[in-house]
């Protein structure tokens, strides 16, 4: 008995050893580059790009991608702000750019690098994050809306007000985010989802807390499949997202309320870590050929900025306000400004509004 | 003793990476940022015992608590049914019972979420035996869950491990003398159990009192538990000071409490287990 | 008899209860659909699709060599420091034992942000070295509260008894001590490996420049779904895991036949 055990023991240890050594074979096939070859970082979000994408540049320009994923603006601002990094290129939204560009975070790209920057739609240029076009390059954009379940809402969906409707509580999914769903709570009441007024702040966080039993859940990224399986009837959807849940279930649709809305955009930029801002401008430029950009857009599925790929899209789908919005569509909506100096009193809206619950 | 001398790489190592982090993080409890210098500030950890603060880590208290207890319960006689020698290949079982967690934890609570929903798998088997359905998904008994099965092979090893230790010929002893089996375990077997439950009692308590991924997924974001509010101020809102001073609150409360447990054991020694 | 049968009843529910999500996982690996709402048929297309994803592919390798690593290094380093531990007394013993728990009671985010900032001030460049030094630090505590109640167990006077009959300490140790705790010394590895292969906080904040792991990769996709990639990934590496303890207890089965 007592041999038995020790044997065992030392099987389990074995065991262990010889998953590391199966790793250690691995890893040539996968952690290669490296030697004097030149590279370039670039810090993206999950699943935000077409991978191929990235072996033809190396194969084009000979520079190796080292490739590395984020989940939020926050943490990945948190990592590059820190420094001890030198990502090359990073893809953050509008409202961090505007604040590392305030931070003196980001490098002036030069535009004379990026030839592909004439395919950019003129309404994503000398947008108010960065008003001269000096630090970064449209990636993709979208908006904010309201993606339900066309057997569950039998009313026409464009307002905000629908979230506050008592037929449907419990069946509605708010997003777990301070900007945005105190931004569309903002929206509804008529005031700017960028507000720093006092009174109308608490105006929304009285509104939220009306909302609150009616909610099922304030959700993240798991809304998608909630809502492809049925498990709700409303939820507050990124644009992007929306048209891929609507590709997997027939039965959602997504409307942008007329109050108005958050209008947002991913672009490229070079943070101040990087050391070969010559590559990095060689890969946003690739990332902006019309071929390039197309096989991301059709990977991806969000709305491009990009005026070529846009074109060759299928008509039903360029013309459709839902996904691509006209900018007379868009004339209530706004970007989120960056409001550092209110952050503190919106963490302290939210957690109020949390700490209703019983 | 040269015994003491052991201590030695390991405090250098905890010196470096353990104490030196802590002196950031106090750093930043005690100071605020004013004109883009930082200096010395009690404002956040005066907002800490503000009420709706308090409110929040009363809560964390309590499901951490129960979701411990409830730990021990159910971790306890599977460690004890472990060591009983009806298993040929326990070192087998036990690994069994680490290997889930060795799955990513988000894709485990993603899966969760797939049973428990209203047109998930569970209710799917009710429905099918014509059985109420359940729904217990966004309430403080799915938090409880995530919590308990997410940290119950932290409650039933170092039990095991204690009591795989236990002589038997004590236990044989007790059987030769006439106690029952209830009276054997309540007089041999779990006294000398206690340090191993008392460790997974710590091993459990302390991730459940930080957690944030599971009351966020499970939980619905309905509410703001302590690890929530702390990754919020680093990650959201950006205010260091305050999330600073959170965490060490948060850890002095653990060491009083830690301190007590030992105390309460009348161990007198200054050691936990 | 009766007690037999319903202590095996209640493991398997207990069993049941820690693998019914992971059956739930594998599943969902073979799903043609993307999303988990949604059956969509039988496909063995996201395994193919694995392969071909070099982010999954390089973050696993640095994964299983991180989690290797750092619990072997915190399993020697840990048994040392907890034998230490119990031949100290008074003070120093009360302050080193509060000492343990620091990792432990710290938030993840906590002490993965101000790890960095350790990092970064001292000048270790972050990447893998950086991720493994913080997980050996976070692993630490598991051991050593894994250890330290057998230590409890162990009989000193054998100890005693070695030395006097003319072994050196060390002997003494390897010979005595060691055997005594050794299940101490498994438990405490196996957590530090578990703490190792699934962190996410603490890794994200102490790598970068392109290392990442398993569980940072997954965080990151999780923002526009859960791919079922990750699904096949898990189902492969715990199909693997599977296999080698296997392989191991053919081994040891065989090895004792043969005896």
């Amino acid at each position: 008995m007592k041999k038995n055990q020790v044997c065992q023991r030392s099987g389990v240890f074995r065991a262990l050893l010889l998953a590391a050594l199966l790793a250690a074979a691995l890893l040539p096939l996968s952690a290669c580059g490296g030697g004097n070859t030149e590279t370039v970082i670039v810090y993206n979000w999950g699943d935000y790009i077409d991978q191929s994408v990235l072996r033809d540049f190396e194969r084009e320009y000979g520079i190796h991608v080292i490739y590395e994923e984020f989940d939020t603006n926050e943490s990945m601002y948190a990592k590059i702000k820190a420094g001890g990094t030198a990502y090359d290129v990073a893809i953050p939204s509008d409202y961090m750019i505007k604040r590392m560009i305030d931070e003196d975070g980001l490098i002036k790209i030069n535009m004379d690098n990026i030839p592909n920057y004439v395919h950019i739609e003129d309404r994503f240029k000398n947008l108010s994050y960065d008003p001269l076009n000096e630090y970064s390059v449209p990636f993709f954009w979208g908006t904010v809306g309201i993606l339900f379940n066309k057997t569950m809402v039998d009313e026409p969906v464009d307002s905000w007000e629908i979230l506050w409707d008592k037929k449907y509580a419990k069946e509605i999914f708010m997003l777990d985010s301070q900007r945005d769903s105190i931004g569309i709570t903002l929206k509804l009441l008529g005031y700017s989802l960028n507000s720093d007024d006092a009174d109308e702040l608490e105006a929304a966080k009285a509104k939220l807390i009306e909302q609150m039993p009616l909610v099922q859940a304030y959700v993240g990224d798991e809304v998608k499949d909630k809502m492809i399986a049925g498990e709700g009837a409303m939820a507050v959807v990124w644009s992007g997202d929306a048209l891929n849940m609507m590709l997997e279930n027939e039965d959602l649709d997504f409307a942008l309320p007329r109050e108005g809305t958050n209008i947002w955009t991913d672009a490229m930029v070079i943070p101040t870590t990087s050391r070969n801002p010559e590559a990095a401008e060689k890969f946003i430029n690739y990332m902006c050929e019309t071929e390039i950009a197309a096989r991301n857009c059709d990977y991806i599925n969000y709305s491009t900025p990009h005026r070529e790929v846009l074109a060759a899209l299928p008509e039903e789908l360029k013309e459709d306000i839902r996904f691509y919005p006209g900018e007379n569509d868009l004339a209530m909506s706004e970007y989120f400004e960056d409001l550092s100096a209110m952050l503190p009193v919106y963490d302290r809206i939210w957690t109020e509004v949390k700490a209703v619950y019983e | 003793m040269r015994k003491k001398l052991l201590n030695g790489p390991y405090l250098a190592w905890m010196l470096i990476f353990a104490i030196l982090p802590l002196f950031i993080v106090v750093w930043y409890a005690l100071t605020a940022e004013i004109g883009g210098e930082r200096s010395f500030s009690a404002g956040s950890l005066a907002r800490v015992f503000e009420p709706i603060y308090l409110r929040v880590l009363w809560r964390s208290l309590k499901l951490a608590a129960v979701s411990t207890l409830l730990c021990f319960f159910f971790g306890y006689p599977v460690a004890l049914i472990l060591t009983s020698r009806q298993f040929k290949r326990r070192t087998i079982l036990v690994v069994l019972i680490v290997l889930p967690m060795w799955m990513n934890f988000l894709a485990r609570t993603y899966a969760w979420l797939t049973l428990l929903e209203k047109n998930g798998v569970i209710n799917s088997v009710l429905s099918f035996l014509h059985l109420p359905a359940l729904s217990i998904l966004y309430t403080d008994a799915a938090v409880v869950l995530g919590m308990v099965y997410n940290f119950l092979p932290f409650m039933i090893l170092p039990i095991y491990s204690v009591l795989y230790k236990i002589d038997h010929s004590l236990i044989e002893a007790a059987e030769d003398l006439g106690a029952t089996p209830l009276v054997t375990f309540r007089r041999v077997i779990f006294p000398q159990s206690l340090a191993g439950a008392l460790s997974g009692v710590i091993m459990v308590f302390m991730p459940a009192m930080t957690t944030f991924v599971i009351p966020r997924l499970l939980g619905g974001g309905q509410y703001t538990l302590i690890g929530n509010l702390i990754e919020q101020q680093f990650l959201t809102t950006y205010d260091w000071g305050f999330g600073s001073a959170l965490s060490l609150f948060l850890m002095a409360l653990l060491l009083v409490t830690g301190a007590l447990l030992m105390r309460s054991r009348g161990d007198g020694e200054g050691g936990l287990w | 008899m009766v007690r037999r049968v319903s202590s095996r009843v209640y493991l398997a529910l207990v069993f049941l209860f820690l693998y019914a999500p992971i059956a739930v996982l594998m599943i969902f690996s073979f799903n043609s659909a993307r999303s988990r709402g949604v059956w969509g048929g039988f496909t063995l297309d996201w395994y193919a699709q694995l392969f071909r994803d070099r982010q999954i592919m390089s973050s696993l390798y640095y994964t299983i060599a991180c989690a290797v690593l750092a619990s072997v290094f915190a399993t020697v380093l840990g048994t040392v420091a907890a034998i230490g531990l119990s031949g100290m007394r008074g003070l120093p013993r009360a302050l080193t034992a509060q000492l343990v728990y620091l990792p432990m009671i710290n938030p993840d985010i906590v002490m993965g942000l101000s790890l960095m900032l350790l990092f970064i001030s001292i000048k270790i460049p972050l990447g893998f070295l950086s991720m493994l030094l913080a997980h050996i630090t976070f692993c630490l505590p598991f051991v050593i509260l894994s250890v330290l109640p057998k230590l409890k167990q162990t009989q000193a006077e054998l100890y005693d008894a070695a030395l006097d009959l003319g072994a050196t300490p060390l002997v003494a140790y390897g010979k005595v001590i060691i055997p005594q705790i050794r299940p101490g010394i498994i438990t405490g590895f196996l957590l530090a490996f578990t703490m190792s292969i699934d962190d996410f906080v603490v890794s994200f904040f102490t790598t970068g420049n392109g290392v990442t792991n398993v569980a940072i990769t997954i965080y990151a996709m999780a923002r526009r779904g859960m791919n079922p990639k990750i699904n096949a990934l898990l189902t492969i590496m715990f199909a693997g895991v599977i296999f080698l303890l296997f392989i191991a207890n053919r081994r040891t089965a065989d090895a004792k036949t043969r005896r």
